[in-house]
């Protein structure tokens, strides 16, 4: 379905929460600067399935994987057990549904990844703040109180600023958790723009729960249901002839 | 159910209002209590100690003579002790609740350690004053010192700092823990670049309410032998000669300002009473006035940090 260069290739993952098995035999191919989006009705998986990709769930107790997902160019194996979650943090970067910057200033939101990898010369920070900043669209609003507080932005800026603070370490993936869920139409506006942008990029992978913002940003839709995968393919055929009686009823807004 | 007519519902509505002006009655009464009987006993203790307040009572040690005594070595002796208590307690309950906030698996055992920190806030403080008496009097050899009593109100005031700090740290969202962890961040570079920077408001509040606390308690620090009477000062922290500074204090004898008050309350002459009772006055406003800093550093915080 994918044929293009791939990114990351999901191979059979399940995962458990606890005893819980939350996403069942999930297999799917993510492609090189594209845009895949993630729908599906609420408590489906798909969040918890984003979460895999940096290994989030790592961060919680009696969390397992079973699985593969194989990260390129290297075809390393980022849920693997012997693999250090930090490791696949450094690569793979994420924005989360409300906006979540450090009570900090806004040079040091952005510049705590850098700090975090043992950047500590003043000149390549700056370079990399002013860089993340443009390159999330927020530079213009943020250069001349790059020493403000990040609380004293709006809620669409601060979400911007997130995703300057994930771009600022170069990730080779970028995660999207119903980035605009907390946004007003105007600043969700924004963030699609900004998206589509990024794509010439990065890859982009993003759970939504707005089924125009997937049709209006993704390449690929993946429709999961009840921690399965249903349905996977380029978007528009997803929009307009979904294969399975599911994906159709969920996109005609029949059930959800 | 019978239709009500408006009248009906009118005269409802004052019947619970009355309840409403009822319970409010209550309440203020309630806080009356409280307040007028700490008001009251402020104001008897600073009409009795009023003419001995000066900067005389600051500077004289312990006198046979009431109106030459003061309060010099028990003020001294309260600050140093209030030095080593905050200087052991505050790194001790601090880590302590990072460990279990952050670290700590939750199984059984956390949860019985959990359950005895918060315990511990009730012990007697007298049982810390003879676990003292046998650990660091003795068994480690301080003697009848400066340190010991720091200590042993370290030990004291422990759970206090251990639990406001855990409330504090608590207090930070998750989605900032989040968002550290997803930038590559570790336990570590989490705890000590967000958590505890962003806690720390709440911390040094919770601080200050324990040494707050310490700086009456008089019963631990008789039990490890404080002198009643002491016309000395302990050995200056500071000397002319490299290194300049001196711990030596550390190993000093002392007395604090609820023995001082204790011993002037206990002599039979009626002047010796003001002595106590402006003593006391000034433990109050110590008191006072540590509270005071841990709501400014609290209001601080807060105005900087918003959730």
């Amino acid at each position: 379905m994918v044929d293009e260069k791939i990114k990351a290739e999901v191979r059979n993952l399940n995962f458990y929460y606890g005893s819980v098995k939350a996403l069942k035999d999930i297999n799917l191919n993510i492609a090189e600067k594209k845009v895949t989006a993630l729908i599906g009705p609420s408590g489906c998986g798909k969040t918890t399935y984003l979460r895999c990709f940096n290994r989030m769930h790592d961060l919680y107790p009696n969390n397992r994987y079973e699985g593969e997902i194989i990260l390129h160019p290297d075809a390393l194996n980022i849920a693997g057990p012997d693999i250090d979650p930090i490791e696949v943090r450094m690569r793979i970067s994420m924005v989360f549904q409300r906006p979540n910057p450090f009570p900090k200033t806004i040079y040091e939101n952005v510049a705590y990844g850098p700090r975090v990898r043992g950047i500590r010369r003043r000149s390549e920070l700056d370079e990399r703040v002013e860089k993340s900043l443009r390159g999330a669209a927020i530079w213009e609003e943020a250069k001349d109180r790059l020493h403000d507080l990040a609380f004293n932005l709006s809620g669409g800026q601060q979400q911007r600023l997130c995703i300057a603070r994930a771009l600022a370490t170069d990730p080779e993936i970028l995660l999207f958790d119903e980035p605009t869920s907390a946004l007003d139409p105007i600043a969700t506006a924004k963030i699609e723009e900004l998206i589509l942008e990024l794509k010439k990029e990065v890859t982009i992978l993003i759970v939504t729960h707005n089924m125009q913002q997937a049709a209006r940003v993704s390449d690929y839709t993946a429709f999961m249901y009840i921690g399965e995968l249903i349905e996977f393919d380029k978007t528009e055929k997803v929009f307009t002839v979904p294969s399975h009686k599911l994906t159709e009823d969920y996109i005609t807004g029949r059930f959800g | 159910m019978p239709e009500q007519s408006i009248d009906d519902i009118r005269r409802m509505i004052a019947r619970h209002k009355l309840r409403d002006h009822i319970f409010a009655i209550v309440g203020i009464l309630s806080l009356m209590v409280g307040i007028l009987t700490l008001l009251a006993l402020f104001t008897e203790l600073a009409i009795e100690g009023a003419p001995r307040i000066g900067w005389k009572l600051f500077a004289s040690f312990p006198s046979r003579h009431p109106e030459e005594a003061g309060i010099l070595s028990a003020w001294v002796g309260t600050t140093l002790i209030m030095l080593v208590t905050a200087a052991s307690a505050v790194p001790l309950g601090v880590a302590s609740a990072v460990y279990l906030e952050e670290y700590a698996r939750k199984n059984w055992l956390t949860a019985i350690i959990e359950i005895n920190v918060t315990n511990l806030a009730g012990v007697p403080s007298i049982v810390y004053g003879l676990l003292a008496l046998g650990l660091f009097v003795y068994k480690l050899d301080f003697g009848q010192s400066i340190l010991s009593a720091g200590l042993t109100l370290a030990l004291l005031i422990l759970p206090i700092v251990i639990v406001s700090a855990r409330e504090a740290i608590r207090a930070v969202p998750g989605s900032i823990r989040e968002a550290a962890y997803a930038l590559g961040a570790t336990k570590w570079q989490t705890v000590r670049d967000h958590v505890l920077p962003y806690s720390l408001g709440g911390i040094l509040t919770g601080t200050i309410m324990g040494l707050s606390r310490a700086i009456g308690e008089t019963a631990p620090v008789i039990t490890i032998g404080a002198l009643t009477f002491i016309a000395f000062l302990p050995q200056s922290p500071f000397s002319g000669d490299f290194p300049f500074v001196s711990f030596r204090w550390l190993m000093d004898p002392f007395t604090v300002m609820p023995i001082q008050m204790f011993n002037w309350t206990s002599r039979p002459e009626a002047a010796f009473q003001h002595n106590a009772a402006a003593a006391g006055v000034i433990l109050l406003v110590m008191t006072l006035i540590m509270n005071g800093i841990a709501i400014y550093i609290r209001y601080r915080f807060r105005k900087r940090i918003k959730w």
